[in-house]
């Protein structure tokens, strides 16, 4: 077995560690919220709701998620693409870290000063400090390096392995970051372009319909640079910790490159409710946006195949006997398992919202929170956790000992009880009409918003446990930094021999960008060129 | 691309459903008229909000019969006019706009749900077919005040 190398795995710890740091401070937020939003605590004078809330969701949905996935991204490219990283992609991807963590600090002390309280979408004429926007751009900017670093190392060993098949972590990696690259395009030009110079005072006004267009362009591939990578894991790490096998590369291949084509024309099904947009181009990408379903049903197909198939080669009967010899008490199968298996109500949810007219049931109710904190929030983020377990005794030359593993099962069945009364509730008041992103309120004891409140306070019940679960997983976090020294081996699993070669046009990354552009030309050119020019600009408010 | 049979059944089966609920929400849209809101591209001013007709005198106006216009402005943080009262049964088109930054119009117990934009304005018809004082309430954070953003509309 080959150890992780080392000086690699500081760049990879770094980031692991970063992310888990946001995860405390804004799971703290998070708690407030819900307990603000349930009536049983009110905050200090000196700290507002709506700060609070930009505080958790820049740090829990760009921060905690994009500095796990680099670290986890750079630890499976440098084991899988040449056993270490080039130098130059080490220097990259400390860069992208420099950077990222300079635009993180800048952008928490302007949050936690009330200059920003514009929640992470930001969404003008709502005009922040200047040094809000310049932060998030250094993030973005940031994570380009470090995307650029994993081309660098995928382009040099298909170099100098010419003619093979590339490792499917790299190759998943590759298309991870390519998404994201694509993606981040719309709201760099949102902030650098539009928001930047205007929030200076250099120009007056402001497009807003175009500025939310450009958002939503990156708002909703956003969720699945989330995704992708615990794919990753599910479909590369997951096989091996059952001890079994990949069901089938070509189908793991071809279902990320379905991801990529069809996550992002697909922004207008964010903006289904407002005006500026014509309801032929809504529907348009709401058609776009349901093709991704796609992708989602060949991935859990793959998922129990897997599992199928390793119960047989174990020898177990009938239609369910391959649930019995699945590694039910090892954290690093048990964590992204509930993950998987929440992900099904939860892509369920996003089918519901994405609907085009049926938006309007759930639009911008608490149903939509309580949606993606089952999606990222429990999926994603318990995919994570489970990775973290074997991750870092890897990097660090550690093993998890049987008590960590049992505090890992611990800190999953939390989060799940914490997740079922929070985003439970969610979605039930949402139902009822309670809306999201709003602070404590009876709205003048009006009958109906009185009504919703035994489900906020359910919610902070919710809340509670979650912030118990963020602080058993910062524990475990430490704890796993000192365990016993020893190797624990990077699990990457093999590809089934029944499963057939791949073909080559899947690694055609010309063609394949080539038809994601067209897509995104097709659905965005004319509704671009319609915002464009229009006359209609607005000044800007500072409404906090 | 080699597919397993198993694979193909579900896949097919899936992509099936899909392409019925695509027909049927796109139906709907297009030959039954049940869209998402504010279809028609509609601009304003957004800092002549108070001068432009119609918002120049936000309020309700009777357009037929049990029918109505409700010309509204949403503000941080509140929404003019402030009460409004329809007989059952009655249809409220409603025309909103926003005179500062975006604003949330969300009627509790209705699908009225509208984004109100600066510089855009949203539109949507609604027949009241139940008595009660609906809570109007903004859904999109605006600002400190946003959570005393709300009206009522009383119908009777």
């Amino acid at each position: 077995m080959k150890s992780f190398d080392r000086s690699d795995g500081k760049l990879v710890l770094a980031h692991i560690l970063f992310a888990f740091a946001a995860l405390l401070i804004g799971g703290l937020a998070g708690m407030l919220q819900g307990a603000v939003r349930g009536g049983t605590l009110t905050l200090p004078a000196n700290i507002g709701y709506y700060e609070l809330l930009t505080a958790h969701g820049v740090l829990m949905g760009l921060i905690f998620t994009t500095y796990f996935i680099i670290g986890f991204l750079y630890s499976g490219v440098s084991h899988t693409l040449g056993g270490k990283l080039l130098p130059a992609v080490k220097k990259l991807g400390w860069i992208g870290y420099i950077v990222m963590s300079v635009g993180t600090i800048i952008g928490v002390i302007v949050i936690l000063l009330g200059k920003a309280s514009v929640l992470y979408t930001f969404y003008a004429p709502m005009k922040a400090s200047p040094w809000f926007y310049i932060a998030l751009a250094l993030v973005v900017i940031g994570s380009w390096l470090s995307g650029f670093g994993i081309f660098y190392q995928y382009w040099k060993w298909k170099k100098t392995n010419s003619g093979k098949l590339s490792p499917l972590f790299g190759y998943m990696s590759v298309v991870t970051m390519l998404l994201w690259q694509i993606a981040t395009i719309g709201v760099a030009v949102e902030v650098v372009v539009q928001l930047i110079p205007w929030s200076f005072g250099w120009v007056e006004q402001v497009n807003v319909v175009l500025s939310r267009t450009l958002f939503w362009y990156f708002g909703h591939p956003l969720v699945y640079f989330w995704l992708l990578p615990a794919y990753i894991c599910w479909y590369v790490v997951i096989p091996k910790i059952i001890g079994g096998r990949i069901f089938s590369d070509s189908l793991a291949r071809l279902s990320f490159m379905l991801f990529l084509l069809f996550s992002i024309p697909v922004g207008f099904h964010h903006q289904l409710m407002e005006p500026g947009i014509s309801s032929f181009w809504k529907f348009l990408q709401v058609v776009l946006t349901f093709m991704v379903i796609v992708p989602s049903l060949m991935t859990a197909f793959s998922m129990f195949a897997t599992f199928e198939l390793n119960g047989r080669a174990k020898g177990t009967k009938g239609l369910f006997g391959w649930v019995k010899v699945l590694p039910w008490k090892d954290v690093r199968f048990f964590a992204p398992f509930m993950g998987m298996l929440i992900f099904i109500p939860a892509g369920a949810g996003g089918i519901i919202n994405a609907s085009n007219q049926m938006n309007a049931v759930v639009h911008n109710t608490l149903w939509v929170t309580g949606h993606f904190h089952l999606t990222v929030a429990t999926s994603v983020a318990l995919t994570f956790f489970g990775i973290t377990y074997w991750l870092i005794p890897t990097v660090m030359g550690r093993v998890l000992t049987p008590r960590m593993n049992r505090l890992g099962i611990i800190q999953t069945i939390l989060w799940c009880i914490g997740m079922f009364f929070m985003s439970g509730s969610m979605h039930t008041v949402g139902l009822l009409g309670s809306p999201r992103r709003t602070a404590y309120t009876t709205y003048n004891d009006h009958p109906d918003a009185i009504l919703w409140m035994p489900y906020h306070v359910a919610m902070a019940i919710g809340g509670f446990i979650l912030l118990a679960a963020v602080l058993l997983i910062v524990y475990n976090v430490i704890a796993l930094m000192r365990a016993p020294k020893g190797e624990t081996e990077y699990p990457i699993g093999e590809v089934s021999d029944a499963s057939e070669p791949t073909p080559r046009f899947l690694e055609r990354w010309g063609m394949w960008i080539g038809i994601a552009v067209a897509l995104i030309l097709f659905a965005y050119t004319i509704p671009l060129i319609d915002m464009l020019n229009t006359t209609v600009t607005s000044p800007g408010y500072v409404t906090w | 691309m080699h597919l397993h049979r198993l694979e193909k059944i579900w896949l097919s089966i899936g992509i099936g459903m899909l392409a019925v609920f695509l027909i049927v929400i796109g139906t709907m849209a297009f030959s039954m008229g049940i869209k998402p809101p504010s279809e028609h591209h509609h601009t304003i001013d957004p800092t002549k909000v108070s001068e432009t007709a119609p918002f120049d005198q936000p309020g309700l106006r009777q357009t037929g019969d049990n029918r109505y216009e409700a010309v509204m402005v949403a503000y941080a943080f509140g929404f003019e006019p402030e009460k409004m009262e329809v007989p059952v049964g009655a249809t409220i088109d409603f025309t909103v706009t926003s005179s500062d930054v975006v604003h949330g119009f969300y009627v509790v117990g209705t699908n009225i749900n509208l984004m109100v934009v600066p510089g855009e304005i949203s539109h949507l018809s609604h027949t009241f077919d139940k008595p009660g004082e609906y809570l109007i309430l903004c859904n999109e954070y605006c600002g400190t005040g946003h959570e005393y953003m709300a009206t009522t509309i009383v119908v009777k």
